[in-house]
């Protein structure tokens, strides 16, 4: 299989492995109790998952982000979190201050600014 | 009076135009910024745009998209990459059974209600449970699917100008999509004030990089696995413990 009809059949393959969960939840609505020790346990996972995945990419990045500093990559995302916690878990300010400290960072090192 | 109540009763076109009205915005400006992320990290990893673009319309679940491109990226089995994204996007399974519920009358599960779950996301879900109380229930699916498709077509455009864009920015700019995509998930999901998932959410991310230097195929499902499960348990056990007399 070439690259490409090899991405495509991940893509598709990916977009089942969403699809099935909603239409679980369509076919099973008003069935099952969504606050039930199973679902609670399901939901444990999935979200240390992400947050494993999310501090993952943060600190061990795979593509161009290890090009970065982690130093800077960590003070971006304690920018960020903080302003979200302090004032009233805005998620867009949030979002704008740690991108926005981050290209500040890769710009300054990139023009030798940081050294 | 009742004549009065009845005569303002919204009709389906005034509900889709108010969909599309309180979709235009932030909404909007959220989903195509996330995806505008994930086109940039798409690219990063290797997918073409059309990819993308129908990976972004079809899962249509930021954390599974990103893990998705992350696990494609590393070049982890097929098997492992799937695992992940569906995992990534478990959460519809409550989700769709706490809400679809909300857009109809009966029981029944009409073709329509197939395809509308289709537009569930945070962002559709919360905005439905603002507007909802003020539509009657047959008028609903109106609105949800007028602001569920705002949302969708902004992802899109997002998925194509995140794509497009890494290429023509600035490198510090791409670099600040790519890291738009753990910076955008770790707020949505640090916004809970539910003990367990914090618990959750912290012993994932300490477990998440030490397992993926174990394991780069299934590091990051075995941190969710061993995380959240240890959560979990130690969590319910103690809840247990407690309601004991």
């Amino acid at each position: 299989m070439n690259a490409a009809a090899e991405s495509w059949t991940v893509v598709l393959l990916a977009i089942a492995a969403t699809y099935v969960w909603r239409f679980a939840g369509v076919l099973f609505s008003a069935r099952i109790d969504p606050d039930g020790a199973l679902f609670r346990w399901v939901s444990c996972v999935s979200y240390a998952m992400l947050a494993g995945l999310c501090a993952r990419m943060i600190v061990l990045p795979l593509g161009g982000l290890g090009e970065t500093l982690l130093v800077d990559r960590l003070i971006a995302i304690a920018l960020a979190f903080g302003l979200f916690f302090l004032w009233g878990r805005r998620t867009l300010p949030a979002v704008a201050l740690g991108v926005g400290s981050f290209v500040a960072f890769a710009w300054a090192r990139s023009a030798g600014l940081l050294g | 009076m009742t004549k009065k109540a009845d005569s303002r009763a919204p009709t389906a076109r005034a509900v889709v135009l108010r969909g599309c009205r309180d979709a235009f915005g932030l909404p909007m400006v959220a989903v195509a910024g996330g995806m505008a992320g994930f086109g940039s990290l798409a690219r990063d990893s290797g997918l073409g745009l059309g990819a993308a673009v129908v990976a972004s319309a079809g899962v249509y679940g930021l954390p599974g998209q990103v893990a998705f491109a992350e696990l494609y990226a590393s070049g982890a089995e097929l098997f492992a990459v799937i695992l992940a994204v569906s995992m990534g996007n478990v959460r519809f399974f409550p989700m769709a059974v706490a809400f679809m519920p909300l857009l109809r009358a009966d029981l029944r599960r009409p073709a329509w209600l197939f395809a509308l779950v289709q537009l569930l996301s945070v962002t559709t879900w919360a905005a439905a449970m603002r507007a909802f109380p003020d539509i009657p229930v047959p008028l609903r699916r109106h609105y949800f699917a007028a602001f569920g498709l705002v949302c969708l077509v902004a992802g899109v455009v997002g998925t194509v100008a995140g794509h497009l864009a890494t290429g023509a920015l600035p490198r510090p700019v791409a670099l600040g999509l790519i890291f738009l995509n753990p910076l955008f998930i770790g707020l949505l999901l640090a916004d809970t004030r539910a003990t367990m998932t914090i618990l959750a959410l912290l012993a994932g991310a300490v477990a998440g990089p030490v397992f993926h230097l174990l394991s780069a195929d299934w590091g990051v499902l075995a941190a969710g696995l061993v995380a959240g499960s240890a959560v979990f348990f130690l969590t319910e056990v103690r809840s247990r413990r407690a309601r004991r007399p």
